[in-house]
């Protein structure tokens, strides 16, 4: 029994001190992104590994996506003879829920254990402390610019993910399905509102370009530095990548879309 | 990993692609170039109902889309709902005894107002009432109307035979 709660006890404290290093680590990063404005090139890079590889998956999985849920909703809005507001339907969910969702999943999936492999890496063969040594701060140069990277480009991959997922449903549900072209767009146009739909969407994948990007450096940069400590530190970042995803979804759902 | 004039391009064109995309749900999807900062002037309207009419349903007249219900109060005076709506400026021909009446778009659709002209000489301003009006029909009261109604008219055949 005494056993039990000195595991309790030990765990809660190796959580609360891991979650003080990760909010440190944070605030670090954070300072670190003004030094990151002087060298646009560093972020250039980022820019590079972070969104422009992870733009196929993103348009593919939209385009796929969207055409999923134009073919069911048509089935399902078949049954109440409202096949006109298929388009309201696959940009409601696209915008609201979907394209954030979504992407930041794969984006996790994509960049995010990509991150925590290269810098978890980096420490094992310990070219971090190799830049301490030479007087470079390694979280002002390697982790920052990555940092200001996925911050950046989760936004753009989201409302690309929902307009190409929006094209997607318009493909099946006009090309394939015969539903009016014209009742399509003016049915969305009618109830997507710019603010309450499209801005927190937006608001949303920003949150989470910032909780996946902190989540996949913290977890590199505290990975243990060996082989299975950086495969470890992996595949956490996915897991909590997802949870932590998922969960602020549901809040934030609540608090926007609470009161219509 | 070198630099090259071909990453910056690929990463300019990802930046595009993104902006393009969100330009796309603004202006596309939402409703955002349809009102956009177009000129509008309020008028109001009392009714003795405004049913299921929520702020920012249309307002048409001869079912063209003409502006937006912005506000919807109770008259703790008068016992109605008074509801303000924001027409386009380019529409400030509608005479004064235009008739605001509420319509369902189709059976189980969204309410609008719809505006039906007058004959006046006299046009709406920018903060003019509408005098007549006619509410929204509720289909609960309808069908209890019909109910007892249908009810009545049984009750007096039988008492005839």
């Amino acid at each position: 029994m005494m056993q039990f709660f000195q595991r309790l006890g030990a765990s809660t404290r190796t959580s609360f001190t891991k979650l003080g290093r990760a909010t440190y680590f944070l605030l670090q990063t954070l300072s670190g992104i003004l030094s990151v404005l002087p060298r646009p090139r560093l972020l250039m890079n980022q820019l590079f590994s972070v969104g422009v590889l992870s733009f196929l998956i993103i348009t593919i999985s939209g385009l796929f996506v969207g055409m999923v849920l134009g073919l069911q909703g048509f089935y399902i809005l078949s049954d109440f003879g409202a096949e006109e507001s298929l388009g309201i339907m696959v940009a409601a969910s696209l915008v609201r829920e979907l394209g954030p969702v979504v992407t930041a999943l794969l984006f996790a999936g994509r960049a995010g254990s990509a991150l925590t492999a290269e810098i978890g890496l980096m420490k094992a063969t310990e070219q971090l402390s190799g830049m301490e040594m030479m007087a470079i701060d390694p979280i002002r140069r390697i982790i920052s610019p990555r940092f200001l990277a996925g911050f950046i480009s989760m936004p753009l991959l989201a409302s690309l993910f929902s307009a190409i997922g929006i094209i997607g449903g318009q493909l099946v549900g006009t090309g394939l399905l015969g539903v009016d072209d014209g009742a399509y767009w003016s049915q969305m146009q009618n109830q997507i509102d710019f603010y309450d739909d499209i801005i927190n969407g937006v608001i949303k994948s920003i949150i989470f370009g910032f909780v996946t990007s902190w989540i996949a450096l913290f977890e590199g940069y505290d990975a243990i530095p060996t082989s299975e400590g950086v495969s470890r530190a992996t595949t956490r970042t996915v897991v909590n990548s997802a949870f932590s995803i998922l969960g602020l979804d549901f809040i934030l759902t609540a608090l926007m879309f609470g009161d219509d | 990993m070198q630099h090259t004039a071909t990453q910056d391009t690929l990463v300019g064109l990802f930046v595009a692609a993104g902006i393009a995309g969100l330009f796309f749900l603004a202006l596309q999807v939402s409703n955002l170039s349809s009102f956009g900062d177009k000129d509008t002037y309020t008028v109001t309207a009392s009714f003795e109902s405004s049913g299921g009419l929520k702020i920012k349903s249309a307002v048409s007249a001869a079912g063209v889309k003409i502006g937006k219900v912005t506000d919807i109060r109770f008259d703790p005076k008068t016992y109605q709902s008074v509801v303000s709506m924001a027409i386009e400026t380019k529409y400030n021909t509608l005479p004064e005894d235009t008739t605001a009446s509420i319509f369902t778009a189709g059976l189980l659709g969204e309410q609008y107002v719809n505006l039906e002209p007058g004959g006046s000489e006299d046009v709406l301003k920018n903060g003019s009432k509408i005098d007549i009006t006619q509410s929204a029909i509720i289909l609960e009261k309808v069908i209890g109307q019909f109910l007892f109604k249908s009810a009545e008219e049984k009750a007096q055949g039988d008492k005839k035979e």
